[in-house]
C-alpha cells in the first residue's frame, strides 16, 4: 500500500512539473541573487550590468561615485559590477538578473531589456546626449612599424592583408566595425552593390572571425594572427599600454561614433526602491570628475571642455605610444553615427538579420 | 502485475527514476520542442536547411567523425597499454586520461589554439616544414575534438580488456593460433562492442562540442563554422525559435547515432555470445 502512495505522489510531482514545462521557465532563473531588500539596511546596493571593456572604467568610477553619494546625501552606497559580452548581458537582465542599471555597448542591447518590459520606452532621451555619457570609435591596431602599410579602410581589402574582427552575428559590438567600413565605402561614392562587394572583400580577408571582441584581441595579440585588428579605441589603447612598443594605433579617415547606452532598469529599481540612486548613478557619469575618469580610461568624454583637454596635439594618424601628457584623442577623423543608418532597428533589419547583407556576403 | 519482483522497491525506484529523468532530461527537451514549435513547418524547414546551416552540420559531423575514428584507434592502443603492461608512472598516466573530462573546455581550446597557430611551438613546426596550418582550419577542430573524445573510448574499452580471461588466449595458442589470429579471433570480438560504444559516445559528444572548438575554429562561414556556433548566433539575435530548431536537428542526429550504437551493440553481442 505504502509503495503505491509514494509512487502516486511521485507521479503527481512529475505531472505537475511536466505541465509547467510549457511556461516561460527563463524568468525565474537568477531570481535568488540580490533578492534581499536594499531599503532596510544602511547601505544602498546598486547592481550595474555592463559589458567587457568597461571593467577598468567602472572600477574607478564606482569609487568616485560612492564617495560623491555619501558626501551629497549622507548615505552609504555600494555598487556591484557585472561584465561580459554585451548581448549576453542584455539577455541575462531580460531573463531576470536583477540589475538596477545597465550600461551596455549599444542601444540595441538595452532595447532587448526594454522589450522584456523592464525598461520604460524612451530610455534614450532619459539622460543627456541620447543617454550616452561617453563614446568611443573604431580604430585599427597594427603591428609595430606598420609592416603592411595599413592607413585606411581601403587598405583592408588588399589581398595581402589579414584582418581580425569578431562576428557581428555573435558580438553586438562588432556591428560598429562593419558599419564603419560601410560608411567609408559609401563616402568613396560607391553604389550599394559596390559597397557590398568591397565589404565582401574585406570579410574575405578576415583570418579569424571570433565570436567576441576579447577573443579577437587574443587572436591578434597572443596568437599573432592577421595584420590588423579592428578594435574599439579604448581597447586599442589598453593593448598599447599593456604591450608597449609592439603595436601601433592607426586612426582611419572616417569611422563611426560608438555610443554605449546607459539606462535605469525601471522595474527592478522600483522593486529595490533604488530608482533615485540609480538615476543619480547615471547622471553623475556626466559630471566633470566622472568625465575625466572616462577620458583617462580612453573613452571620449561627452563634455566639450573635458574633451578639449585630451585632444591629441600632433597631426599624425599613427599613435605609437600613449602620449605622456595624456592627450590621446585624435580629432582628425570624420565620425558618422547610427542615425546615418536609420537607427538600430533599421540597421539590424538591413544588415544583420537572417539573410540580410551580412549573410549575403558569405553566400557562395 | 501482481507478480513480485525478486528485488523489492521497484515502485519507488522506478518512480524516482522517472522523476529525475524528467527533471534533468525530458523537461528541458520538451521546452526545446515548445520553442521550435513556434515556427510553422515551412519556416522550420527553411531555418534548418539554409546552406549556411547545412554546412555547419557538415563541418560538425565530419570533423567529429574523423576525430572519433582516430580516437577509436588511439584509445584502443592506450587502453591496451594501460591494461596489459606494467611500467613506472602507469597510474599517473591512467589518471591523466580523464583530464579532458575535468578541464573546462574553453581552457583546452585556448591552449590548443595557442600551441597550434603558425606561431605556436607545434604549429610553427608543421607550418615551416610542411606548410600545414592547424589552428583555424578543420584540422584544428578535429584535434580539439580528439582531445575531448579520447577518454570516452579508453574508459569504455579498458574494463572489458581487464575482464578478458588470459586463459582464453592460452587456449588459443595451444590450439595453434598465432598472435595475429589470437587477437583477431579471440580478443577483438570481445572488445568490439565496448569499442563501438566508446566510439559513438565520443562521436555524439563531439558533434555538440562548442567551448573548445570556437577558439580553434576561426569560425569562417562555410569553412570552419560549426553548428553550435550558428545556434549561438541565433541566440544573439534573440531568435529562440531558430536557435532551438537547429538544436532540435542536432539532437535528432545525436539520437540516430546513439540508436545505431544500440543496434550495433546488440547484434555484435549476439554474434559473440552465440545465438541465445
Amino acid at each position: 500500500m505504502k509503495k503505491k502512495v509514494i509512487s502516486s505522489i511521485l507521479t503527481a510531482v512529475l505531472a505537475v512539473s511536466l505541465a509547467g514545462c510549457g511556461k516561460d521557465e527563463n524568468v525565474s532563473v537568477v531570481k535568488a541573487e540580490n533578492s534581499e531588500a536594499t531599503t532596510s539596511g544602511e547601505v544602498i546596493e546598486l547592481t550595474n550590468v555592463s559589458y567587457d571593456p568597461t571593467r577598468e572604467l567602472y572600477a574607478a568610477y564606482n569609487t568616485l561615485f560612492e564617495a560623491h553619494y555619501e558626501d551629497t546625501f549622507g548615505q552609504k552606497i555600494s555598487v556591484t559590477q557585472s561584465h561580459g559580452g554585451s548581448g549576453k548581458q542584455a539577455l541575462e537582465v531580460a531573463n531576470g538578473l536583477e540589475a538596477d542599471v545597465v550600461t551596455l555597448a549599444l542601444e540595441g542591447d538595452v532595447q532587448v531589456v526594454a522589450n522584456a518590459g523592464l525598461i520604460e520606452e524612451g530610455f534614450t532621451s532619459e539622460f543627456p546626449l541620447d543617454s550616452s555619457p561617453y563614446t568611443s570609435t573604431i580604430v585599427f591596431l597594427v603591428r609595430s612599424g606598420n609592416p603592411k602599410s595599413i592607413y585606411d579602410w581601403d587598405d583592408l581589402i588588399r589581398e595581402d592583408v589579414g584582418v581580425i574582427t569578431p562576428n557581428p552575428k555573435t558580438s553586438g559590438g562588432a556591428m560598429w566595425n562593419y558599419l564603419a567600413a560601410w560608411y567609408f565605402f559609401e563616402q568613396q561614392g560607391q553604389s550599394e552593390e559596390e559597397i557590398l562587394a568591397s565589404i565582401k572583400k574585406l570579410y574575405g580577408n578576415v583570418v579569424v572571425l571570433d565570436s567576441g571582441a576579447r577573443g579577437s584581441t587574443t587572436s591578434f595579440v597572443e596568437n599573432k594572427q592577421g595584420d590588423v585588428l579592428l578594435a574599439w579605441e579604448n581597447e586599442a589603447f589598453l593593448s598599447l599600454k599593456e604591450y608597449p612598443g609592439e603595436y601601433e594605433i592607426v586612426v582611419p579617415s572616417v569611422s563611426i561614433l560608438c555610443q554605449p547606452t546607459v539606462a535605469v532598469v525601471d522595474e527592478v529599481a522600483k522593486k529595490h526602491n533604488t530608482a533615485d540612486a540609480a538615476a543619480e548613478y547615471l547622471n553623475y557619469l556626466y559630471s566633470d570628475e566622472a568625465q575625466e575618469i572616462e577620458a583617462q580610461n580612453f573613452y571620449r568624454p561627452s563634455n566639450k571642455d573635458v574633451y578639449a583637454k585630451y585632444v591629441f596635439s600632433a597631426d599624425s594618424n599613427t599613435i605609437t605610444e600613449i602620449p605622456e601628457d595624456g592627450k590621446w584623442i585624435n580629432d582628425n577623423i570624420t565620425l558618422t553615427d547610427i542615425n546615418h543608418f536609420g537607427g538600430w532597428t533599421d540597421a539590424r533589419a538591413k544588415h544583420f538579420a537572417d539573410g540580410a547583407y551580412f549573410d549575403q556576403i558569405y553566400e557562395q | 502485475m501482481k507478480r513480485k519482483s525478486i528485488i523489492p522497491g521497484f515502485g519507488i525506484s522506478f518512480g524516482l527514476t522517472i522523476t529525475i529523468l524528467s527533471l534533468v532530461v525530458l523537461i528541458p527537451l520538451c521546452s526545446l520542442v515548445v520553442y521550435a514549435a513556434k515556427l510553422s513547418p515551412s519556416e522550420f524547414l527553411y531555418t534548418v536547411t539554409r546552406p549556411r546551416v547545412l554546412s555547419g552540420y557538415y563541418v560538425s559531423i565530419s570533423t567529429a567523425f574523423v576525430a572519433s575514428i582516430v580516437n577509436a584507434v588511439m584509445g584502443l592502443i592506450l587502453a591496451w597499454v594501460l591494461v596489459r603492461y606494467e611500467f613506472p608512472g602507469k597510474r599517473f598516466l591512467d589518471g591523466i586520461i580523464e583530464l579532458p573530462f575535468a578541464l573546462p573546455t574553453a581552457v583546452a581550446g585556448i591552449s590548443l589554439t595557442h600551441m597550434t597557430t603558425t606561431n605556436g611551438w607545434i604549429g610553427k613546426i608543421f607550418y615551416d616544414a610542411f606548410g600545414i596550418r592547424i589552428a583555424y582550419t578543420r584540422l584544428g577542430i578535429t584535434i580539439a575534438l580528439i582531445f575531448i573524445g579520447i577518454p570516452f573510448v579508453v574508459r569504455s574499452v579498458q574494463p572489458v580488456l581487464e575482464k578478458i580471461d588470459i586463459q582464453c588466449e592460452e587456449a588459443a595458442f595451444m590450439l595453434g593460433a598465432d598472435r595475429k589470429t589470437c587477437f583477431r579471433k579471440v580478443i577483438f570480438p570481445e572488445i568490439l562492442p565496448a569499442l563501438i560504444s566508446g566510439f559513438t559516445l565520443a562521436f555524439a559528444r563531439c558533434i555538440g562540442e562548442y567551448g573548445s572548438v570556437v577558439f580553434i575554429a576561426g569560425n569562417t562561414p562555410y569553412e570552419t563554422e560549426i553548428a553550435p556556433l550558428l545556434i549561438m548566433a541565433q541566440l544573439q539575435e534573440f531568435d529562440y525559435s531558430a536557435a532551438t530548431s537547429i538544436a532540435l536537428v542536432m539532437l535528432l542526429i545525436a539520437f540516430v547515432i546513439l540508436s545505431i550504437n544500440a543496434l550495433l551493440q546488440s547484434s555484435v553481442a549476439k554474434r559473440v555470445n552465440g545465438k541465445s
